[in-house]
């Protein structure tokens, strides 16, 4: 068994060790804002944050999450009450079809925790693993700006 | 098919004693660190039944001072190596060609230890490390072992690491601050492409432009990382006049072979390595 902090409560999970942290969240815990795509670390759109630092949940076993923190696209808004990142996104065309956009976005929300600087190129390759076949990227980078503080 | 996670013994040790055991009764395990290349063989469902080794709670993490050199813990990710401050200011060819490595995601996870373990000829770290003389440490139940980084590789995808043999440490010996050096990538775009070319290069000059030491490397281009021992021979104790570049240059196809592949045609490498060669010496 392994214990592990997922959006900041304490939970346990008893199945195989090997099991992809991105199944563990989506079939175990009922947490389906996490997307699957290429499931080989090119596109994204399974990010989530571990210790705080994006990282593919398709290619991380759960086995190894034990004893570190997990924050998934549930843990920063709601319908009801979304992050402001969230209705930036909204209104402003960050997000289209929708299946990069949680990944997209704990990515950026990680670039401005992290006091990321108010630079396009920096944004541009800090995002650069999460690809994104509608937006055309401008709109996001755009969003971004306007959350970074410095 | 997806692999079947129950099908899967997950050996996950704290202690590198129990590991090294773990992995001396069980050589066939395959040693998992930040999963950036092993899980991707998972998911296209190729390891079902296997044995894992897990190395990611070892206390192999560290960058630390080793004389007046550094040594690198094998689980020390590329996010790690490229924001480290003295790796930065004295090894900065290794910063750079870690911020290239896939993407965010992928640096944040993916390790020194297990790019070397992996032995893609495309490995984006490969130059640097030559170029710096890197030193592997590895540890195995039945002692530890340094060899030359250059002796690792076996073939492509292949190292010459023995059974229940895992890499521990890499040590970049102490360097005097190069006249000149370079890295370059040449790929399809700047992230998670995969490396046509891959270059890095270290020059010292004396008085009149005379070279009194050059070291160059080149990844992507054959089954392992190469080391241009002829053409650094050549330039050795010359003045760098456009003559003797183009003659070194010149040597360029004695010292690689290139491959040709769907990603370049060994003309193409060819082309863009003497290119990169001619612009660190002019």
């Amino acid at each position: 068994m392994i214990r592990f902090k997922l959006n900041g409560k304490r939970r346990s999970y008893d199945g195989p060790l090997f099991k992809r942290l991105l199944d563990v969240l989506r079939e175990d815990l009922g947490l389906t804002g996490t997307k699957e795509g290429c499931s080989e670390g090119e596109c994204g759109a399974c990010t989530v944050l571990l210790d705080g630092e994006p990282v593919n949940s398709c290619l991380v076993p759960v086995g190894q999450v034990h004893g570190r923190s997990v924050e998934t696209i549930e843990a920063m808004g709601t319908p009801a009450k979304p992050h402001p990142l969230q209705k930036a996104f909204l209104l402003r065309g960050g997000t289209q079809c929708g299946i990069c956009t949680p990944g997209m976005l704990l990515c950026a929300w990680s670039y401005i925790r992290k006091g990321g600087r108010k630079d396009p190129e920096a944004i541009r390759e800090y995002l650069a693993g999460n690809l994104c076949r509608c937006t055309g990227y401008q709109h996001i980078v755009d969003v971004i700006l306007g959350f970074c503080k410095r | 098919m997806r692999g079947r996670a129950d099908s899967v013994e997950f050996l996950s040790p704290s202690r590198v004693e129990d590991a090294l055991d773990l992995y001396s009764r069980n050589p066939h395990a395959l040693p998992l660190a930040g999963g950036t290349d092993l899980l991707v063989a998972w998911n296209a469902g190729l390891l079902n039944g296997k044995t894992v080794l897990d190395l990611s709670r070892l206390p192999w993490t560290r960058v630390e001072a080793a004389g007046k050199g550094l040594r690198i813990g094998s689980l020390a990710t590329h996010t790690q190596l490229r924001r480290h401050a003295v790796i930065l200011k004295r090894y900065p060819l290794l910063a750079a060609a870690c911020g290239t490595v896939g993407s965010v995601q992928i640096q944040n996870r993916g390790t020194l230890g297990g790019s070397i373990a992996n032995a893609s000829p495309a490995g984006d770290v490969f130059p640097a490390l030559a170029v710096y003389e890197a030193v592997v440490r590895t540890a195995s139940a039945r002692g530890y072992r340094e060899l030359p980084f250059l002796e690792v590789f076996a073939g492509v995808k292949k190292t010459s690491l023995s059974d229940a043999e895992l890499i521990e440490s890499i040590s970049l010996p102490p360097l005097r601050r190069p006249t000149r050096q370079l890295w370059r990538k040449v790929g399809t775009r700047a992230a998670q492409a995969i490396s046509r070319v891959t270059a890095a290069g270290l020059l010292w000059l004396g008085p009149g432009r005379k070279v009194l030491e050059f070291r160059f490397a080149l990844g992507s281009m054959a089954p392992t990382v190469v080391r241009l021992h002829k053409v650094e021979a050549f330039i050795q104790g010359k003045p760098l006049t456009e003559r003797n570049i183009e003659e070194a240059v010149g040597l360029l196809d004695d010292d690689v072979s290139p491959i040709d592949d769907f990603r370049a045609t060994r003309e193409y490498r060819l082309w863009v390595s003497k290119n990169i060669l001619r612009s660190l010496l002019r």
